[in-house]
C-alpha cells in the first residue's frame, strides 16, 4: 500500500510539474492505464448476445477515457474470448486476473459460465460485474450482480398478470438449465403461496436451440382450454424463442387469448423476426430501449455513433453494464486506487443514475436497486411500457419463497461480511 | 339608478350569460360523445370503456375509429387533444367526422398506444361493428370475434343479423356467438340450457373452454356443460392424437430433409461426413442472400424469394462440396477416422468463416405469405410452413430416387460404389463420379437449407443442430439405402412425437436415443440392410 501510494503521489508531482509545461492529454497518457477485463463470448452459441456487450463496453472505456480516465488515469479494456465454453470462462478469466492484471472484469451471460468464474474471482480476489437477469441463490464477496433477480423481474410480471390481466392458470416454458429451474421453482412456490392449484400450474422445458414447438404449441392451447384465463411464462433462452414465437403465431395464439411473458426476450431477440403477429405478448425488464428519458436518448446516441449503425438496439443488460462500469469508476474514485479490495468496500452505496430516469444504488448485499417494468411487444419491434413498479426494488438475493433460503441474507459490510447469514441459526454458512 | 347597481345588474347578466353559453366541460362531453370519451380517456381502462360505448353507440366514424386504433394509426393532435387518423394515403382525418384535415404535421400527433385489455374491447367493437358487412368474410370473422367478448349486449344484433343471414356458415358461427353471448346474460334456465346445446356442436377448444369457465350457474345449465365438456373431449382426443402424428410427419420430413443428403455422402460413398450440417446452413445463407438482395432490389418477388434460392443454394453447396471432396476428402478414402476428424475441423472452419462474413447474429429470413399461418383439414390444424417442408421433403426424396435409378450418373454411382477397380476398369472416371456425387449429397443438402430456414434459426449454428439426428437417421435406416432413409426419418419423427406430451421434450429426445441404442443392438445394419456381394466386397 505505502509503495502504490507513494507512486501515485510521485505521479501526481511529475504530472503537476509536467502540466505547466505539457499539454493535459499527453500527461494522462504518460500514466500507467487501469485494466479490466472483458470477458464475454465472441464465438459459440452465446456470441449472439455476448458480442453486443463486448461492443458496449468498449463504448464505454472509450467515453470514460475521453473524460480523462479514472484517477488521471486511462483505462485500459483487455477483450478475451470464452467461446461459449464453460470451463473456459474460468481458464480466461484467471488469465485476465493473472496475466493481464486487471482491476476488474465485466463479462459473463449465462449463469453457468458465472458459476464456473465465481471460485476464480474469489481465489485471486478480484472483481467481477455480471449484468444478466438471473435466478438468484448467491452471492459473493467478489460478484457484484447488476443485473435483476427474480423479485425485480419474475415475481412482479406474474403480479402484473395476476392483478391487471386475472390470469388464473400458468404455463411455464423453459430452457433447461440452472436459471428457469431455480426461476419456476420460486414461481411454483409463489403462485401456491398465492392460493393457485398445482393442477393450474403447467411446466415444460425443452433443450437449448429447440426448433420444433408444434406440440408444446398446441399442448399449451389444450391446457387454456379449461376456462380460467391462461398465460404463459416463458424463461426459454436464446436462439430457442425465434421458432417458439414463429409457431405461436402461425398456431394464432393471440396475446389477448393468452399472452406470454418472456424473461429472457429483448429488443435484440425480437430484431430477427417478423413482430406483426406478437404484438401484445410482454417482456418485463428493468430497461427498454424505448423509455423516454434524456439519458436514454444520450445512451442510443452514443451507442449509434460508436457501433456505426443507427439500427441496432440497446437491451437490459447493455443498461447494467452501463450502470456496473458508472459504479466501478465512482467506487474506484471514491477508494483513491482500483486495486480491488478496497474498491469491494467502497462499493456499497455507491449511487448512479440509470437510464430510465431513477437511481440505481449498490445494497450491502452486492445487488442494486431497480425499477421493473412491464413492455407490450410493438409492430416495430420495439416494447410499449404498460406498467411499472412505484419506485424501485431491492434485488433479494436469497428467495422468500423457498425452503431453505428464505432464512437466508447476505450482508457485505463490516461486522457481518457473509453471502449467506442464517437469520435463524443466527450463524453465516448457509442452510445448515 | 346609481353606477353600482347598473354594475351589479352587467356582471349578473354576463354570468347568467356564460352560464347558458358555456361550452360544456371536457368531462360533461365526454359523458354524452364516445369520441369525446376515448380522447378524454387517461389510462387503458378508461380507454376500454370509451370503445365499449363508442361500439354500441351508432356513431357512424365508429368502424373508422376502431379500426385506425387496431392499425396504431389513430392519433392525439397536441395543441387541442382532437382525435386524428391517417388514412392509407397518408392524410389525417378528423376522428369524430372522417374529413379531411389538412395543414397537420406528423410530428404534432401523438399516437394513441394501447394494451391486451384495450386489444380485446377493439377486437369486441370491430365485431359488432362487422356483423352487417356485405363481405361474407368479414361477417364470418366478426361473429368469431363476438363469441370471443361474450357481450350479453350483442344479443339484439346477433338476432337481427341470424334472422337475414342467408350463408349457413356464418349463421351457425352468429348463433354460437348469440349462445355465448346467453351464456353471459341473466336469460332464464331454459334458454343457457339450450345455448349450451349450441355451443357444444363447435366441438372445438374454444367451446370447452367457455363451458369450462361456467361459475355459479343453475345445476341444470352446470350439468348439461358438464356432459357437453365430456363429449368435446371424447372428441378432442381422437383430434389431438391424429395432430401428433401430424406434428411426427413434419418432423419426420425436417429430419429426411437434413439427413437425404447424408444418405448419399455416407450410406452410398461411405464418408463420415461430419461437415454435412454446414452445407445445410450454406443452403440457408443462401436464401437469406437472396431475400436480402430482392428486398432491397425487387421487393415484389418476395413471394417467389424461395423459388429463386432453391437452385442458388444447390449450386452454392455442390460447388463447397466438390471443393472439400477435391482438396481434402479424396486423400482419405478408405480412413474414417481421418476423415472425421478432417471433416469435423473443417465444419469448424465453415462456422467461424460464415460467422465472421455474417456476424454471430441470426439473419433474419422471411417467411412468404404463403407458408404463413394454418390451414384447418377435418379439424387438424397445419400450419403452412410445416405443410410445405412435408411436400417438399417427398419432392425431393423422389427426386434423388429418380436421379440414382433412371440417370446415368446414377449408374455409374451406383457401379463406383460397389466395387470401384470394376467400375474402373469399365471405362468409368472413378475420381470424377466421386466428385459429382459429392457433389449432389452437398447440393441437397443445400436445399434442405433453404427448407429449415423456414422454420428455424439462421445462425451459424444451424447445421451442428441437425448433424447428430442425420447420422441417426441413416444408420437407423440402413446405409446405402433410400427408402431406409425414408422409413427412418418418418417413424423416428412420429415416434418422438407421441413420446413428446407426457415425457416432455428433453426425456422424449434421451427414450428415442435409448430406443436406437437398442435397435442396433439387435439389427446392427439397420432397418434395410443391403445384402449381397456388393457389401462385402
Amino acid at each position: 500500500m505505502t509503495t502504490l501510494s507513494r507512486r501515485s503521489l510521485l505521479a501526481g508531482t511529475a504530472g503537476a510539474i509536467a502540466a505547466t509545461t505539457l499539454a493535459a492529454p499527453y500527461v494522462r497518457a504518460q500514466a500507467a492505464p487501469i485494466r479490466i477485463g472483458v470477458l464475454h463470448s465472441l464465438s459459440g452459441t452465446m456470441a449472439i448476445s455476448e458480442t453486443t456487450l463486448r461492443d458496449v463496453m468498449l463504448m464505454l472505456v472509450e467515453e470514460q477515457n475521453k473524460k480523462g480516465g479514472v484517477l488521471g488515469r486511462r483505462i485500459e479494456p483487455v477483450v478475451v474470448d470464452p467461446a461459449s465454453n464453460w470451463p473456459l470462462f474460468a481458464e480466461r478469466a484467471r488469465e485476465l486476473i493473472s496475466v493481464h492484471r486487471v482491476s476488474a472484469v465485466f463479462g459473463c451471460w449465462t449463469s453457468v459460465s458465472r458459476k464456473s468464474v465465481l471460485p476464480v474471482f474469489e481465489e485471486l480476489n478480484n472483481i467481477l460485474f455480471y449484468p444478466v437477469q438471473y435466478e438468484g441463490e448467491e452471492s459473493s464477496r467478489n460478484i457484484f450482480y447488476t443485473g435483476a433477480a427474480p423479485n425485480q423481474q419474475a415475481i412482479p410480471a406474474v403480479d402484473y398478470l395476476m392483478n391487471e390481466e386475472k390470469v388464473q392458470r400458468w404455463a411455464l416454458l423453459g430452457t433447461d438449465y440452472v436459471y428457469p429451474r431455480t426461476t419456476n421453482r420460486i414461481l411454483d412456490a409463489y403462485l401456491k403461496s398465492k392460493g393457485v392449484a398445482a393442477e393450474d400450474i403447467f411446466v415444460n422445458y425443452t433443450p437449448f436451440g429447440h426448433s420444433d414447438w408444434q406440440s408444446i404449441v398446441a399442448q399449451v392451447k389444450r391446457f387454456g382450454s379449461a376456462g380460467k384465463k391462461t398465460a404463459v411464462v416463458s424463461t426459454i433462452n436464446g436462439d430457442a424463442n425465434v421458432p417458439f414465437y414463429k409457431e405461436l403465431a402461425n398456431q394464432g395464439i393471440k396475446a389477448t387469448d393468452i399472452p406470454v411473458v418472456a424473461f429472457s426476450v429483448g429488443e435484440e431477440e425480437l430484431a430477427g423476426i417478423d413482430t406483426g403477429p406478437l404484438v401484445g405478448h410482454l417482456a418485463a425488464w428493468n430497461y427498454f430501449m424505448s423509455v423516454d428519458t434524456p439519458e436514454n436518448k444520450a445512451f442510443i446516441d452514443t451507442w449509434h455513433k460508436f457501433i456505426r449503425n443507427p439500427r441496432r438496439p440497446t437491451n437490459d443488460p447493455m443498461e447494467a453494464h452501463y450502470i456496473g462500469f458508472n459504479m466501478w469508476v465512482q467506487a474506484v474514485q471514491k477508494a483513491g486506487t482500483p486495486d480491488p479490495d478496497p474498491v469491494i468496500d467502497a462499493m456499497i452505496g455507491v449511487a448512479v443514475p440509470n437510464l430510465t430516469g431513477s437511481i440505481a444504488a449498490m445494497m450491502p448485499n452486492h445487488h442494486i436497486t431497480k425499477p421493473v417494468l412491464i413492455g407490450e411487444i410493438q409492430a416495430d419491434g420495439q416494447f410499449n411500457v404498460v406498467w411499472q413498479t412505484k419506485g424501485t426494488v431491492v434485488g433479494d438475493e436469497w428467495s422468500d419463497y423457498l425452503e431453505g433460503s428464505k432464512d437466508l441474507i447476505a450482508d457485505w459490510r463490516p461486522p457481518m461480511r457473509c453471502g449467506n447469514f442464517n437469520v435463524r441459526t443466527g450463524r453465516c454458512g448457509g442452510q445448515s | 339608478m346609481g353606477v353600482l347597481l347598473r354594475l351589479v345588474l352587467c356582471l349578473a347578466l354576463l354570468i347568467f350569460a356564460a352560464f347558458i353559453q358555456a361550452p360544456p366541460t371536457r368531462a360533461q362531453q365526454a359523458a354524452e360523445d364516445p369520441v369525446a370519451a376515448i380522447a378524454a380517456a387517461s389510462g387503458f381502462d378508461e380507454l376500454a370503456r370509451a370503445i365499449d360505448r363508442l361500439a354500441v353507440s351508432g356513431h357512424p366514424q365508429a368502424l373508422a375509429i376502431v379500426e385506425a386504433l387496431r392499425a396504431g394509426t389513430l392519433g392525439q393532435r397536441a395543441a387541442d387533444r382532437a382525435l386524428l387518423w391517417r388514412d392509407a394515403e397518408g392524410r389525417f382525418r378528423d376522428a369524430a367526422t372522417g374529413e379531411v384535415v389538412e395543414g397537420v404535421s406528423p410530428r404534432d400527433v401523438r399516437p394513441i398506444r394501447v394494451n391486451n385489455r384495450v386489444r380485446r374491447s377493439l377486437d369486441a367493437a370491430l365485431g359488432a361493428l362487422q356483423l352487417a358487412s356485405p363481405d361474407p368474410r368479414v361477417r364470418l370473422s366478426a361473429a368469431e370475434r363476438v363469441f370471443r367478448a361474450r357481450d350479453p349486449e350483442a344479443i339484439p344484433v346477433l338476432e337481427a343479423q341470424i334472422a337475414r343471414e342467408t350463408d349457413p356458415r356464418i349463421r351457425r358461427a352468429m348463433e354460437w356467438a348469440r349462445a355465448a353471448a346467453l351464456l353471459a346474460s341473466d336469460r332464464d334456465v331454459a334458454a343457457k340450457v339450450e345455448a349450451v346445446a349450441t355451443i357444444r356442436t363447435r366441438y372445438d377448444l374454444d367451446a370447452r373452454g367457455l363451458l369450462a369457465s361456467l361459475r355459479d350457474e343453475p345445476p341444470e345449465v352446470m350439468e348439461a356443460a358438464s356432459a357437453a365438456i365430456r363429449a368435446i373431449d371424447r372428441h378432442l382426443a381422437l383430434v389431438h392424437a391424429a395432430q401428433d402424428v401430424v406434428f411426427g410427419l413434419s418432423l419426420g420430413s425436417v429430419l429426411l430433409l437434413a439427413a437425404i443428403g447424408l444418405a448419399i455422402t455416407f450410406g452410398v460413398m461411405g464418408v463420415i461426413n461430419m461437415a454435412h450440417g454446414e452445407m445445410v446452413m450454406l443452403g440457408a445463407y443462401t436464401t437469406f442472400v437472396v431475400q436480402d438482395w430482392i428486398r432491397d432490389n425487387a421487393p415484389h418477388l418476395f413471394d417467389h424469394s424461395l423459388f429463386i434460392a432453391l437452385p442458388l443454394a444447390f449450386v452454392v453447396a455442390a460447388l463447397a462440396g466438390v471443393l472439400i471432396e477435391r482438396t481434402i476428402i479424396r486423400f482419405l478414402y478408405g480412413r474414417p477416422l481421418e476423415t472425421l476428424l478432417a471433416t469435423f475441423g473443417l465444419s469448424l472452419m465453415l462456422q467461424q468463416a460464415v460467422r465472421v462474413i455474417f456476424g454471430p447474429n441470426n439473419r433474419e429470413v422471411g417467411n412468404p405469405s404463403w407458408m404463413s399461418g394454418s390451414i384447418e383439414l377435418f379439424e387438424l390444424m397445419l400450419t403452412r410452413n410445416r405443410v410445405a417442408i412435408i411436400v417438399f421433403g417427398f419432392a425431393v426424396f423422389f427426386a434423388l430416387l429418380l436421379v440414382i435409378r433412371r440417370t446415368r450418373l446414377g449408374l455409374e454411382m451406383r457401379a463406383v460404389t460397389q466395387n470401384r477397380r470394376m467400375a474402373g476398369s469399365m471405362g468409368i472416371r472413378v475420381p470424377w463420379i466421386d466428385s459429382l456425387t459429392f457433389a449432389l449429397g452437398s447440393g441437397v443438402a443445400g436445399l434442405a437449407g433453404v427448407a429449415l430456414s423456414q422454420i428455424d434459426n439462421v445462425s451459424p449454428n444451424l447445421g451442428q443442430g441437425y448433424i447428430i439426428d442425420s447420422f441417426m437417421v441413416v444408420v437407423f435406416g440402413g446405409v446405402g439405402n433410400l427408402w431406409g432413409t425414408l422409413v427412418a426419418a418418418y417413424t423416428l419423427g412420429i415416434v418422438n412425437k407421441l413420446l413428446e406430451p407426457f415425457a416432455g421434450a428433453v426425456l422424449g429426445k434421451i427414450a428415442v436415443l435409448v430406443l436406437l441404442v437398442l435397435f442396433i443392438q439387435v439389427k446392427p445394419r439397420g432397418l434395410f440392410p443391403l445384402k449381397g456381394r456388393a457389401v462385402e466386397a
